[in-house]
């Protein structure tokens, strides 16, 4: 019997995805035992032909990491939701944007006027820029026309589950993978669609070492404006920390190190915009004497956007920036 | 779309125990504002989740009114504290949004301020006429539009 | 005219493609390698607060998340007028010496030595680390992944996660060494340098031992007389965490030195309009086009580079293998792009050195691990040598310290127009005229390609073989394919 098959691709990610699946070390051994490796531009041949050619359904298993950025990206998750029973949105640029989810403060336009002209290392005289068709002597260049907006996976096609983080946690990955092989293997149920798998249901707070006592700031600090401490919560010393809106699977990893989280898992079950969801917890944990007061405290957040939304801000209520 | 044939569209989040009954005041006094707010009640401004705010405003209002009891008089002692403290965050978010602060206002109107109540939101609807449609929803809708477009 | 794809001959920090054009004599025309991908980082980092940049920007590059998190921390120090204690960098390096270690550690045993130690004109399918295994021992296996695990295991004690880490701040990082955790880095900065001496060993057997690869590693196929540019200290010595960018022209002489902060004097960069990418070159020589040689501005950075831009390493062991390098290789400058290789394993030695010698300094347990801020400057550069080049990040800030302005030039970029040239120059010799493409003679031109590592320098090829590759000598007019070659496992 032949195995069942198995795919990866990236879209508009930085690789640190890839690399995490490689963290789970000797065990991608049982990956490629128990599964036909298809399509896994890293690692087998890249044509997309070959996935065209495929019949539907025919992948068992894809994770797509990255985020849908532009036309190539977007025709490669329509393509890989056609030939692929499960799909998977691998880590938090697939699953929520990400990173290259900021960019949907601007315009590509914008994006390319700042890279190709104004940078100040750039000569550019002529204003050339990249084309999508391009004439050169011997023949026509193409490339893929870059959106404004930064989506999601599945703001751009329907996915069956999601791993979180930035990148996922290679004991998460392989807690993930070993399921799906034990149910192929021993049969049973996947979980239902829509599941976030490998990662837990409450938040970053809960497996974080740091002591919560009461929460109550008087203002915002940066992490080196406080002594080093190992025990005590950041937020409660004024450090803004993602951690009460963000799922729990990472095992506090930055918070650790002492430095707060910036809520790579995305959100915890039952909120659907994070950064929303932190401006609300910031707010009550203010202290001051009067409204007024912790109105003003309130206006010193310093990069709300940037902060709250930082892995988050495509998938947010809003999106965008209005243009 | 000139300024004149514009009509903003206002999502007013009300709480009940105090700027409900202002709008109720003012209704029943037949005190004079446009009618370009749809009201919805809450239980105290502190309920109104920014969610609720963004979300308005991604799915079409060009504007929104939060309004709650005056500092000290919150049924809930300190609800409207959080709201105070919410608030400056959401216009600092608004405006990294490149949407204009001025769309998202905070009140304190009390059960017996009909008057004030009808000052505000007839101040208010101006203020957004001035500033023009939004139009969110029609953007992200496009853009999505287009981009399915390009890639088929 | 016939055009040929290699799609995607792999990827950096976006997907490539490489577009061959052959003329109606069968000969190479011209070659474009394209880079489809822009995210933007330039400008969403703008309103962010300048020290998030730490945390933001290796998002950049996830291969190499530790020169983006480094180059930006010192950045910041200058944003905020911090100067790092002394422990504080000394933790900084260890991270840096320690990952540098581990990505050579993966590109050489991963993608270059099965060429080498296998063969180059070997069967594909045994042309893989598997392959090298069966062929040096089963124990050499255990080596590079223990190297790799272990590494990493350093990276996530200093900056807290191994794949983008966190920890710098600025004037330091935020969290103290304990002893325990100093022991173990110990630990593993020693077995590092076991391992490095193991790989030069595995060389030395294997490739310097065969006449047939010193002389393929020398062959004119491989070469390009461009200038080089490397981060040395203050005795001109390789370093990568710091120090001033020299150039060395084609014949190995000083072409200018120059500090981090001058490098907008320096540094062009050139925009082309069927890709992504922008084309670095130098502002002194000039941009001539896509030609090597003293008069054309295009240089090189990365391994290669480095050795040939310094004097020589700072530590004892990667001395011995530079002068040991020059010497086997013909002395100054080597422009062999295959040399590469070799450059890599001496600077995987200078790196664990390093972090050995750092490890051992008494003051990496110290708690006085950063600075505070002086005050925002409203500017600052840092630079530092990551695995595939040079690279630089610029920042402007307001005086709240958020940003206002960002400029990278990353790694990979520096040698985008190098990269080109040694493509076409390796396609000249795959595509002969008749449109005859042979197997072996495409892994000539990945040869080529791979020696600069812009690839996805990632452990799959472990188990999945060869870097997959295709070339179909397409007849453009109709698309029809007239040959097609393909290798992949
Ligand atoms: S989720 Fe993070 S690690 Fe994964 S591709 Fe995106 S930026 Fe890279
Ligand atoms: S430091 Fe952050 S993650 Fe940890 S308990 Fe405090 S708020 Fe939660
Ligand atoms: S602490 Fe937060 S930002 Fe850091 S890895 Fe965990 S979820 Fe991600
Ligand atoms: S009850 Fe009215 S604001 Fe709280």
């Amino acid at each position: 019997m032949s195995k069942p098959k198995f795919a990866m691709y990236w879209a508009a990610a930085c690789g640190g995805c890839e690399i995490a699946v490689l963290q789970i070390k000797e065990k991608i051994l049982e990956v490629a035992e128990n599964f036909d490796i298809v399509f896994w531009p890293v690692a087998t041949d890249f044509k997309y032909k070959d996935v065209e050619a495929m019949a539907d359904g025919e992948i068992l298993l894809t994770l797509f990491n990255g985020a849908v950025r532009n036309s190539e990206n977007e025709y490669m998750a329509h393509l890989l939701r056609q030939k692929s029973q499960v799909l998977v949105a691998f880590g938090a640029c697939a699953a929520q944007g990400g990173i290259p989810g900021l960019a949907n403060v601007s315009t590509a336009a914008e994006i390319k006027e700042l890279v190709y002209i104004d940078n100040p290392s750039v000569q550019n005289p002529d204003r050339v820029f990249p084309v999508e068709r391009f004439e050169v002597p011997e023949g026509e260049l193409d490339l893929p026309h870059l959106y404004d907006t930064v989506r999601a996976l599945d703001q751009v096609e329907d996915v069956d589950y999601y791993i979180p983080g930035c990148p996922p946690e290679g004991p998460q990955i392989w807690a993930v993978l070993e399921t799906i092989i034990g149910i192929l293997k021993n049969g049973g149920d996947l979980p239902p669609k829509g599941t976030v798998l490998g990662a837990g249901t409450k938040t970053c707070c809960d497996e974080c070492s740091r002591v919560k006592k009461e929460k109550k700031i008087t203002g915002f600090k940066k992490p080196w404006e406080v002594p080093w401490d190992p025990e005590t919560c950041l937020l409660e010393q004024g450090i803004i920390c993602m951690g009460p809106v963000t799922r729990d699977g990472c095992g506090g990893r930055c918070t650790s190190v002492g430095m707060p989280c910036r809520g790579c898992y995305g959100p915890p079950p039952g909120v659907t915009d994070q950064g929303a969801k932190m401006l609300s917890t910031l707010a009550s944990i203010i202290d001051a004497e009067s409204p007024e007061k912790i109105a003003e405290i309130a206006a010193t957040v310093p990069d709300p956007l940037g902060t709250f939304y930082r892995f988050g801000l495509a998938k947010s209520m809003l999106r965008r920036a209005k243009v | 779309m000139s300024a004149h044939e514009f009509e903003p569209r206002i999502v007013g989040f009300l709480c009940r125990w105090c700027s409900y009954n202002g709008a109720d005041l003012a209704g029943t006094s037949r005190m004079k504002y446009p009618p370009n707010l749809i009201p919805i009640k809450t239980n105290c401004s502190g309920r109104v989740d920014p969610t609720h705010v963004m979300k308005a405003f991604a799915e079409g209002a060009d504007g929104v009114l939060i309004s709650g009891c005056h500092p000290g008089d919150c049924h809930y002692i300190n609800g409207n504290w959080r709201t105070a403290g919410r608030y400056p965050m959401m216009k600092k978010l608004l405006e990294q949004l490149n949407i204009d602060p001025r769309r998202l206002r905070l009140e304190w109107v009390s059960a017996a301020e009909g008057d004030k109540w009808a000052r505000v939101v007839t101040e208010f609807i101006e203020e957004v006429r001035e500033l023009g449609p939004l139009g969110w929803k029609d953007q992200v809708a496009d853009e999505y539009e287009q981009q399915e477009a390009v890639s088929a | 005219m016939k055009k040929v794809s290699i799609d995607p001959i792999t990827r950096l920090e976006g997907h490539g493609k490489i577009e061959i054009f052959v003329d109606d004599n069968g000969e190479v025309a011209n070659v474009y390698f394209q880079i489809p991908e822009l995210r933007g980082f330039e400008r969403f980092c703008v309103g962010r607060p300048v020290e998030e940049l730490a945390r933001i920007t290796p998002r950049i590059c996830g291969v190499c998340p530790e020169a983006h998190h480094m180059a930006a921390a010192k950045a910041i120090d200058a944003c905020y007028g911090a100067e790092p204690t002394r422990t504080g960098k000394m933790l900084r390096e260890i991270l840096y010496n320690a990952f540098s270690a581990a990505d050579h550690t993966t590109h050489f045993f991963v993608l270059a030595a099965p060429d080498f130690v296998v063969g180059p004109m070997a069967d594909p399918a045994e042309r893989n680390i598997l392959g090298l295994i069966a062929k040096v021992g089963p124990e050499a296996g255990g080596k590079v992944i223990q190297m790799r695990a272990w590494s990493h295991e350093l990276i996530e004690i200093i900056g807290g996660r191994s794949v983008h880490p966190v920890s710098t701040v600025p004037g330091g990082v935020s969290k103290p060494l304990s002893k325990e955790e100093a022991a173990r880095v110990k630990e593993i900065a020693d077995y590092q340098v076991e391992f490095a001496q193991f790989a030069i060993e595995i060389f030395n057997q294997v490739v310097l031992g065969n006449s047939e690869y010193v002389d393929l590693i020398m062959s004119d196929m491989y070469a390009h007389k461009t200038y080089y540019m490397g981060v040395v200290d203050e005795n001109n010595k390789v370093n990568f965490y710091d120090g001033d960018i020299r150039v060395v022209d084609p014949d190995g002489k000083e072409f200018v030195k120059f500090a981090p902060d001058d490098y907008l004097q320096h540094i062009t960069e050139r925009v082309e309009p069927y890709s992504y990418l922008v084309y670095p070159y130098l502002t002194g020589v000039g941009w001539k086009g896509f030609v090597d040689g003293k008069d054309s501005g295009v240089y090189r950075a990365a391994p290669l580079a480095r050795l040939n831009a310094a004097d020589g390493m700072s530590t004892p062991l990667a001395q011995a293998e530079y002068e040991r390098y020059f010497e086997t290789l013909g002395g100054k400058p080597v422009h062999a792009t295959l040399a590469t290789h070799w450059a890599r394993l001496v600077e995987l030695l200078y790196a664990a050195e390093r972090t050995q010698d750092l490890a051992n300094d008494p003051d990496v347990t110290s708690t006085d691990i950063h600075s505070m801020p002086t005050g925002i400057t409203g500017e600052g550069i840092g630079v530092v040598e990551a695995p595939r080049g040079t690279l630089y990040h610029h920042y402007k800030t307001d005086e709240n310290g958020f940003v206002t302005a960002c400029n990278l030039i990353v790694g990979t970029t520096n040698n985008n127009a190098a990269i080109s040239m040694s493509l076409k120059k390796a396609a000249q010799g795959l595509i002969q005229p008749g449109g005859e493409i042979s197997e072996g003679l495409l892994n000539e031109v990945e040869m080529a390609f791979r020696a600069y590592d812009p690839c996805f320098g990632c452990a799959t090829h472990t188990l999945f073989g060869e870097m997959p590759l295709e070339v179909a000598v397409r007849e453009q007019s109709t698309g029809e394919v007239l040959n097609t070659v393909r290798r992949f496992v």
